[in-house]
């Protein structure tokens, strides 16, 4: 293979062709399975080369707007319903149009957040320890391994005692728990598993809120992270999460540092970077598509993606983001808040270059796209 | 740690060019440093590869239509 990849990358170069990797891989690999020789692998590259320059994009063409005519048409037919139960059985993730909105919004919240979680290989098949590893990411508080609770009103305290097989189940340490709730509580009173708190007023509101404050006390769990799920996916297990942290994550012991992601195109971008965060927006944008039984061209996705990152950092398509910082006056003012940006300019004294599409059409002169785009340069004598 | 996010699926292989590279990549592309896609000088990635202001960094994507795409981005604070 390595061979015939070698050989038609030759005969492409003589061809004068450039093609991406991906068309080389491809013609080596027909011409290994059709045993081409050394004649019909210089007719398929020139084929090829023909097809290629014909499907290759003009210089002016604008491929901005049929990116948003392919993207925005499928959109029309999505579901309008804020959510969908699917993917993992027991956790509620945002699909269908909401969360392509949200994705070309780069909204900072997003409605629901949610990690997958991979282990190292020598980790992948213990159970065990990627149930260990599950309790000490996904939220627990006290309420969850009680196995008493009275609220005493006689004596005006909460005795709260702790379940050893809860515990255990939970695999959560015991010292750790005690120290959290000394740390919280700084007044309660421990003996072995069995908790007492005094509220710090003497009457029975206080104790009922001490209780409540008792019950909810987080012993467990990474910061934004609240419900876990474990499942068996193929041959390894897989800790999906509601909520995300993928900071905190990857911290962690055994957890697989290449695959582990989260759907929180912001946090990607501030753990991994800006070229991760355009990876993820391709991804998700994609996978919510193809979620809807929708199907479009990566390279329109791609061109947002790239647009969404080019600055930097992750900008939304809008007001917010790309169309509100246009250098044209008139294409912002034509967009949205016609008011605001033309009393803006007006204040400041901007000019407008008119070099824009927009811009052309409103003053009514021919646009610069296609061959439009072409002016003639006068040579200095 | 900072090197770990490096080995990420998702995070490209980055590279600090060069002066002498730097010039043949913008010669080539026939255009001025500030037409370039842009990084921050606190990205993640940035930061564990040392990459300083100014810079222009090499990426080498993986693309699902190119099999390989190379592009640049220029550090900025």
């Amino acid at each position: 293979m390595q061979e015939t990849i070698e050989k038609v990358t030759k005969v492409v170069k003589k061809k004068r062709a450039k093609f991406p990797e991906s068309y080389i891989h491809d013609i080596a690999l027909a011409a290994e399975r059709h045993d081409l020789d050394d004649d019909e692998l210089d007719e398929l590259v020139r084929r090829v080369k023909r097809a290629y320059e014909r499907a290759k994009v003009e210089k002016g063409e604008a491929v901005g707007t049929v990116a948003a005519q392919s993207v925005g048409e499928p959109g029309t037919q999505m579901t309008m319903r804020t959510f969908h139960y699917a993917g993992v059985a027991e956790l509620n993730v945002t699909l269908g149009l909401p969360r392509l909105i949200e994705i070309v919004d780069a909204r900072k919240k997003i409605s629901t957040p949610t990690m997958a979680i991979y282990f190292e290989d020598e980790f992948k098949n213990d159970e065990e320890f990627v149930r260990t590893i599950a309790n000490k990411i996904g939220k627990s508080n006290v309420n969850d391994i009680l196995q008493d609770f009275h609220v005493n009103f006689a004596e005006m305290n909460v005795v709260a005692e702790l379940d050893e097989t809860k515990i255990k189940d939970k695999r959560l340490d015991f010292t750790d728990i005690i120290n959290r709730v000394e740390k919280t509580f700084k007044k309660a009173q421990i003996d072995n598993n069995i908790l007492s708190f005094v509220p710090s007023k003497s009457n029975i509101r206080e104790l009922r809120l001490l209780a409540d404050k008792v019950r909810d006390l987080q012993i467990s769990g990474v910061k934004n992270i609240g419900k876990v799920v474990i499942r068996k996916e193929e041959d390894e297990w897989v800790i999906h999460t509601e909520g995300s942290n993928l900071g905190a994550v990857l911290k962690m012991e055994g957890v697989d540092k290449v695959r582990t992601t989260t759907n929180d195109i912001h946090e990607v971008e501030k753990v991994l970077g800006i070229e991760a965060a355009r990876n993820a927006i391709i991804h998700e944008a994609q996978r919510t598509m193809d979620e809807q039984g929708l199907t479009v061209d990566v390279r329109h996705i791609m061109l947002v993606a790239d647009m969404m990152t080019a600055d930097g950092s992750v900008k939304s398509i809008g007001r917010h983001g790309i169309s509100g910082e246009k250098a044209s006056v008139l294409a912002r003012a034509s967009f949205e808040e016609t008011g605001k940006h033309l009393l803006r300019a007006s204040i400041r004294g901007e000019i407008d270059h008119l070099t824009g599409i927009i811009e052309n059409i409103i003053i009514g002169q021919p646009i610069p796209l296609g061959t439009g785009s072409v002016g003639v340069v006068m040579k200095h004598k | 740690m900072k090197k770990d996010i490096l080995k990420h699926e998702m995070v490209p292989d980055h590279a600090v060019l060069s002066k002498s590279e730097s010039n043949k990549v913008l010669k080539k592309m026939d255009i001025h440093l500030e037409q370039l896609p842009k990084i921050k000088s606190d990205d993640p990635v940035a930061k564990a590869i040392g990459a300083k202001e100014g810079d222009i960094l090499e990426i080498t994507r993986k693309s699902s239509t190119a099999g390989k795409f190379i592009t640049y981005r220029l550090v900025k604070d």
